[in-house]
């Protein structure tokens, strides 16, 4: 793992350490959240890392059924819920509302960090068009994917995010079929970077491993300037059943298999945060088989999942970003 | 063709211009801060215009190409909850794509305005009139107004920011127009000054509502059946409130802009003394109104009802101006598929509007120029003799082919 602290985020005030982290929260109490729940992580860190000059979206998913009751809201910035589809457009509405506002002279000019956060399902699936649309747009934005890799507040069922072969409500396994989500998970956090390429900063992160690392991801997302997005690797309790004492070491795992590749592109330029190119991976299993969903697994769709990750970080063109295993090298 | 009106007038010109053009010089006039745009016909001709208009400096806002109808309104309904004016529109299935945002919109009571230029829905493609799409969102919380010319489009675009921003009201505004007959067809319109239209309308402020960091609010959080009833009801009364709000608005307007509305919701050629009048709405009451002046001039007792604001519906209104009539038929731009005698939709709410009348005049439907068929003099001619004729059947579907 490597801090750099680059030249274009220099003002970015980002945490040298866990012990400079700012004390004061902006995502408190009054949620509803399981317990072990990485994505309310997701949520505390994000807002405290951008600060009470923030306005916020939730589109649709646990982190807006869990986490906003009426009259228990846990936020202290504003926050306004969007449709499962509309977190992209979300962000660049309030974005555009505000430009316009400073621009005539309708409401102060300062920084607001405009944010909205998306689950898989409507992040990767349902809202990917307004997600795209969001990435084209001019204006200061970031978009947080807290992935927990299903549809966590309807009974867990599959997205397009979901780890192959998972145990799903939408993909039981059964006395017949033993894999029923054939789904290879999508590459979303690249496949924003590369389809526009005006785009600044994508990165992935996962909230606690490596410490800081994704307040810093937030950081660097909101100071860079024009849309950004963050994709996060949540592990989640009950959609993935395990005991909730266990989340960061799923995460720290998610990592250090190499089945989630962390990483960040910054104009364009790819920085492993967690390289793990030409090194020895811890093996997936170790991952697998901490879950529950897992448990109909039988050695060879272990060795399919790990066949799978090794090629992503021994052929790939990039790992993690780039799927191609060979451009002009091509032999004829 | 432009003529400078004198200075000192309410007005800056009288221009020929088409129905879409002149909402969007409605939107400029209102100084919108933000509009999201999405191509369908026949309502796009309101964005290449308000394009033009940032292109040529005219018009300060933001301007954005949205990837869909759904993400074109959901930035409409978020620029306007950060406290921007904000503008929108569709047609037909586009109207349907952005239907989801179009609830919400409604049930967050943010005052987007937005233009249906009415299409018919797919399949078969058909770029042409019907009013399904608008009369959709019905019962959504939406004020929803039909202009049957370019003038009115102008001015009713001006009156719905007025009265869904009222602090009273703020519910979104769907401003209809029908599909070709206005969005592509010319009409001369006065076209009114900045100033006066300041006058008109007051500043958008959406008080303790506004997302901002200096107002940290949380809105449209999870409820469930805690609470969902009461917010419905606050839905409700503001729907009800808008009514009186939109007689202050016309009437301020006639004022302000010298017009001659009589009546917000409805308007009348020669209904009060009519023993078989005609109601409808759209560009087709142009020729059921000339039509009715035609056969009084013939001595025969006709008259037509325009309805104009369709949310909240004219109920009263349409009580009154029916309490003499023995005979009514509806021309109806629309279809509904099972509904009570086959009837299309306007029908169902006029016959319940009806019900609790004192007068009970028969009622009869006639379903026409679907698809943005032309409906003729001649057929609506045909309309108001079924209409008297007591033998009609209930439901006819005029200019069929055999």
């Amino acid at each position: 793992m490597v801090e750099e602290t680059v030249e274009e985020f220099k003002n970015a005030n980002l945490y040298k350490g866990v012990h400079a982290v700012a004390l004061e929260e902006f995502y408190t109490s009054g949620h509803r959240t399981c317990q072990g729940c990485e994505s309310a992580l997701v949520m505390r860190d994000f807002v405290k890392a951008s600060g009470p000059r923030t306005v916020v979206t939730g589109a649709t998913g646990c982190m807006y059924v869990a986490n906003t009751s009426y009259m228990t809201t846990p936020w202290i910035v504003p926050w306004m819920h969007t449709q499962l589809a509309a977190g992209g457009a979300s962000a660049v509405g309030m974005a555009a509302g505000l430009k316009a506002l400073m621009r005539k002279g309708k409401i102060p000019k300062e920084k607001i960090n405009v944010i909205n956060f998306s689950g898989d399902l409507g992040a990767g699936d349902e809202g990917l068009g307004g997600l795209s649309g969001a990435m084209q747009s001019p204006y200061d934005l970031l978009v947080i994917v807290y992935d927990n890799e299903s549809a966590a507040n309807t009974d867990i069922q599959a997205s397009g995010l979901t780890t192959w072969g998972a145990q799903t409500t939408f993909s039981p396994t059964g006395s017949v079929k033993r894999i029923m989500h054939e789904r290879w998970k999508k590459n979303l956090a690249a496949m924003m970077a590369i389809g526009h390429p005006n785009v600044k900063y994508v990165a992935t992160s996962c909230a606690t491993f490596p410490p800081t690392d994704y307040m810093n991801k937030v950081k660097k997302a909101l100071s860079i300037g024009g849309p950004t997005l963050i994709h996060t690797i949540d592990p989640c309790p009950k959609g993935w059943d395990y005991h909730p004492r266990y989340s960061h070491v799923l995460g720290e795992l998610a990592i250090k298999t190499g089945i989630f590749a962390d990483y960040e592109i910054v104009n364009g330029e790819v920085r492993y945060t967690y390289d793990l190119r030409n090194k020895k991976r811890t093996p997936v299993r170790e991952y697998l088989e901490k879950q529950g969903r897992f448990s109909h697994f039988e050695d060879e769709d272990y060795d399919y999942v790990q066949a799978k990750v090794d090629e992503m970080w021994d052929e790939w063109e990039l790992p993690g970003i780039l799927p191609i295993k060979s451009g002009l090298k091509v032999k004829k | 063709m432009a003529v400078k009106m004198e200075t000192k007038s309410v007005f800056d010109r009288e221009e020929l211009m088409t129905g879409t053009d002149a909402v969007a010089e409605a939107v400029k006039l209102v100084d919108v801060d933000v509009f999201a745009a999405y191509p369908i016909r026949p309502y796009t001709g309101v964005m290449d215009r308000l394009a033009k208009f940032i292109a040529n400096g005219e018009l300060d806002a933001e301007y954005i190409v949205a990837d869909g109808e759904h993400s074109q309104f959901e930035i409409g309904k978020h620029a306007s909850s950060v406290g921007a004016r904000a503008f929108v529109g569709s047609s037909g299935t586009g109207w349907l794509y952005a239907m989801e945002s179009i609830g919400v919109t409604a049930t967050d009571r943010l005052p987007l305005v937005a233009l249906v230029g009415n299409r018919a829905l797919d399949d078969p493609g058909a770029f042409g009139v019907e009013h399904n799409d608008a009369l959709l969102v019905r019962d959504l919380g939406w004020l929803i107004g039909w202009a049957s010319t370019a003038q009115e489009a102008l001015d009713t675009t001006l009156i719905a920011y007025r009265v869904a921003e009222d602090p009273t009201v703020r519910m979104p505004a769907a401003v209809a127009m029908d599909g070709g007959y206005l969005t592509h067809s010319q009409h001369m319109v006065r076209v009114p000054t900045k100033e006066a239209v300041r006058d008109f309308l007051p500043a958008y402020d959406l008080g303790n509502r506004r997302m901002h960091p200096d107002n940290p609010v949380s809105i449209a959080p999870q409820v469930n059946e805690d609470w969902v009833m009461e917010m419905r009801r606050q839905n409700y009364e503001a729907s009800k409130r808008s009514r009186k709000v939109l007689y202050s608005a016309y009437e301020e307007y006639n004022e302000v802009f010298h017009s001659e509305y009589d009546n917000p919701f409805i308007e009348e050629t020669n209904v009060e003394d009519a023993d078989t009048v005609l109601v409808g709405m759209g560009s087709a009451s142009v020729v059921a109104r000339s039509v009715a002046r035609e056969m009084r001039k013939e001595g025969k007792k006709v008259g037509f009802l325009k309805i104009r604001w369709y949310r909240p519906y004219p109920t009263d209104e349409i009580r009154k101006a029916l309490s003499n009539a023995s005979n009514v038929g509806i021309i109806e731009r629309n279809f509904a598929m099972g509904a009570p005698d086959g009837g299309a939709i306007t029908m169902q709410d006029l016959q319940s509007a009806l019900y609790d009348a004192k007068n009970h005049p028969r009622v009869v439907d006639f379903i026409a120029g679907l698809g943005g068929r032309e409906i003729s003099k001649t057929e609506v001619r045909k309309m108001y003799e079924m209409t008297a004729d007591k033998k009609s059947p209930k439901v006819s579907w005029i200019g069929l082919r055999e």
